[in-house]
């Protein structure tokens, strides 16, 4: 017969405190969770696998139901093949015109903002708050104010619908907001240590290249990922300021989708939507780690 | 010669006026501390000398040459920050050379005064480390030896110790005052605390509001503060004040309600009249518990409060006439509370300020 203090010692709760898996805590989590997960990724499935199937399983109806026969036919014609007017060589035309809108734009606003900010942040001259105070006023102005005046701006610049004339535009739209991430940052980046690099002889540039660029690797990921995805993703500066041999991927998909002559070929589009998609969901894929923290790292102390 | 001159310096941001005209002559070789309590200018002083703000008004001379329009890297100062402030991307070695770099000197001499400098931190062996690996105590001696490889004449420290704990804090104090002896160079060290002002300088300036209120050596302002002001700020337990009159009749006394201490031996300024209202501050180990022999000019009786046991000595609270008043006694005599006890004080080792001035008397 065990005496009182042995019964304290060893039959008293001890160690992690157990916990029902299946509480209703956890089934109300996970449940929402769930639910909420199929719901976005079911449109997504119906794309893909209507993509994969021919025309004629298509027309049976059932668009949940996975293919029988897998096809990359409609893949191929939706890069390849697919007409827009006068055209068929396919998104492939628009795929390129992107990627040469979207790399030179993302390289030259996120140079320029990073600059701003850092001069914003660390060199306060005079009048500095007043020129941030414009920048971020332009953020608040919607694009429809701005459209009609720099079509004559491009137009006087010789730039309209060319592709550097989009450039500009892009670069011009991406700075406010930009400029605005990479001052925050840059704030909160301590004071001694730019205080020290100048005491260590370290100008302008110095300072800026050999000192706050490389510790703003997770801003400067940020700031590409939202600039891809953002001018990937554009449609109306697009539409707008370019022609049709310049279209980028987007403006090329809205009109092999929304074309009227002929079969709707709903593999092709599922298709031809997927292939425009890839882009910035691969940076996503490949930057995702570096992207939540370096929003994280502005969020703490912004 | 003169290592450092500040003439009429002045500083303001905005409408808030930092440093008031403010005049400070440092000499080779001198190791300065500025002390004060947070918001007093001393760390403004130290990045107006650094070249780190533009100052409103006023000269800054360094090594007898005007360096008030100068940018920081041409004053020939080197400046060891709290926070350390190493590169974080750069290894301790990058750390030490960036300067040197930036100044476009040869690679050999480089690698010789990172060299020298390393040897002299004992760090020779983590210049291939980054600063995340690095102790704090590791961190601030490559900070000072970032100061050091630049070969400069003055050193600027701000608050260095501060993000360290107390027993790396002793060790890095002594190292500093080993690495001064060495060097032989100006230092003008800012801190909050009185500990390493009293330690490290050969003078130190009081500072409050923007201005110096006393500049003498240790000693000096630990025994004949200038104002109310300096003598609570220097000294640990703090001085006990009394709020009294003094008597100026016959010979001269402090009167405080009844009680009346004699003052035979404390060297007044200035001739104090009759009746002027004062305070009287006296440190805790300046007080004598009386064992008998009632030989000191000064003595009175308290209850003791709280005993605070401090190791070597123990600090012990009471009160008399209704103020708090503190003394130490030696740690290994045994006090009880409820205790009276006999005090006494030699009238040689206090300090008189005006009561309405506060300035000492």
């Amino acid at each position: 017969m065990p005496n009182s203090l042995d019964m304290k010692t060893t039959d008293g709760p001890r160690g992690p405190k157990p916990r029902k898996i299946l509480s209703r805590r956890n089934i109300i989590l996970y449940g929402t969770l769930i639910f909420v997960a199929i719901y976005y990724l079911v449109p997504l499935y119906v794309m893909i696998v209507t993509s994969l199937k021919g025309m004629p399983e298509i027309r049976l109806g059932n668009i949940f139901s996975p293919p029988i026969e897998v096809t990359f036919e409609p893949w191929v014609k939706a890069w390849a093949q697919a007409c827009t007017g006068l055209n068929c060589d396919g998104l492939s035309r628009g795929f390129w015109n992107s990627v040469k809108i979207t790399i030179p734009s993302v390289f030259v606003s996120i140079v320029i903002a990073s600059i701003n900010g850092y001069a914003l942040a660390n060199w306060r001259f005079k009048g500095a708050n007043l020129f941030f105070t414009i920048l971020i006023f332009g953020a608040f102005i919607p694009y429809q104010i701005m459209i009609y005046p720099l079509v004559i701006l491009l137009r006087d610049l010789g730039l309209y619908t060319k592709l550097p004339g989009l450039i500009l535009i892009h670069t011009i739209f991406g700075m406010p907001i930009l400029t605005l991430l990479f001052r925050n940052y840059f704030t909160t980046i301590p004071e001694e240590l730019f205080k020290a690099a100048r005491v260590d002889g370290a100008g302008f540039w110095g300072i800026y290249f050999r000192v706050m660029m490389p510790m703003s690797l997770p801003i400067f990921a940020v700031a590409i990922v939202l600039q891809v995805t953002g001018i990937w993703n554009d449609f109306l500066f697009g539409v707008i300021y370019t022609k049709p041999e310049n279209y980028p991927m987007t403006v090329q998909l809205n009109n092999i989708v929304n074309s009227v002559q002929g079969v709707k070929e709903y593999n092709v589009n599922m298709a031809a939507t997927l292939l425009t998609g890839l882009v910035p969901l691969a940076i996503y894929f490949i930057s995702g780690k570096l992207f939540v923290r370096g929003i994280a790292a502005g969020a703490v102390k912004g | 010669m003169n290592s450092i001159e500040i003439k009429n310096l002045s500083l303001n941001f905005g409408d808030v006026k930092v440093l008031k005209d403010l005049n400070l002559t440092i000499e080779k070789g001198e190791f300065l501390v500025l002390l004060g309590a947070s918001g007093c200018g001393k760390s403004t002083l130290l990045n107006c000398i650094a070249g780190l703000l533009d100052v409103t008004d006023g000269q800054i001379f360094i090594n007898e040459q005007n360096v008030t329009w100068l940018e920081p890297a041409q004053r020939g100062i080197g400046m060891v920050f709290q926070s350390y402030a190493l590169y974080p991307q750069m290894t301790v070695e990058g750390n030490l050379s960036f300067s040197l770099k930036n100044a476009k000197l040869a690679k050999d001499e480089i690698n010789r005064r990172v060299k020298n400098a390393s040897e002299i931190l004992q760090i020779e062996d983590l210049l291939k480390r980054k600063p995340a690996a690095l102790s704090g105590g590791q961190r601030q001696r490559v900070a000072i030896g970032r100061a050091l490889v630049r070969d400069v004449d003055v050193f600027l420290f701000d608050e260095p110790l501060s993000n360290l704990d107390a027993k790396l804090r002793t060790e890095l104090r002594v190292e500093i005052k080993r690495l001064h002896h060495k060097l032989n160079n100006t230092m003008i060290y800012v801190t909050h605390d009185q500990i390493e002002a009293m330690t490290l300088a050969n003078r130190i300036a009081i500072m409050r509001d923007g201005l110096i209120l006393q500049l003498d050596d240790p000693k000096n302002i630990y025994n004949f503060p200038i104002n109310k002001y300096v003598a609570e700020f220097i000294g640990s337990p703090g001085m006990n004040f009394l709020q009294g009159h003094i008597n100026n009749k016959d010979n001269v006394s402090f009167q405080i309600d009844d009680t009346i201490f004699e003052l035979n031996g404390y060297n007044f300024q200035t001739v104090v009249e009759d009746k002027r209202p004062v305070w009287l501050g006296v440190r805790p180990e300046n007080i004598v518990v009386n064992d008998g022999n009632k030989s000191l000019p000064v003595n009175f009786d308290v209850v003791v409060e709280v005993i605070e046991p401090m190791g070597a000595d123990t600090l012990v609270w009471s009160h008399f006439n209704g103020h708090e008043f503190r003394f130490t006694v030696d740690g290994n005599k045994v006090i009880n509370i409820g205790e009276k006890i006999n005090l006494g004080f030699d009238p040689l080792h206090i300090s008189i300020f005006d009561f309405e001035s506060e300035d000492r008397l």
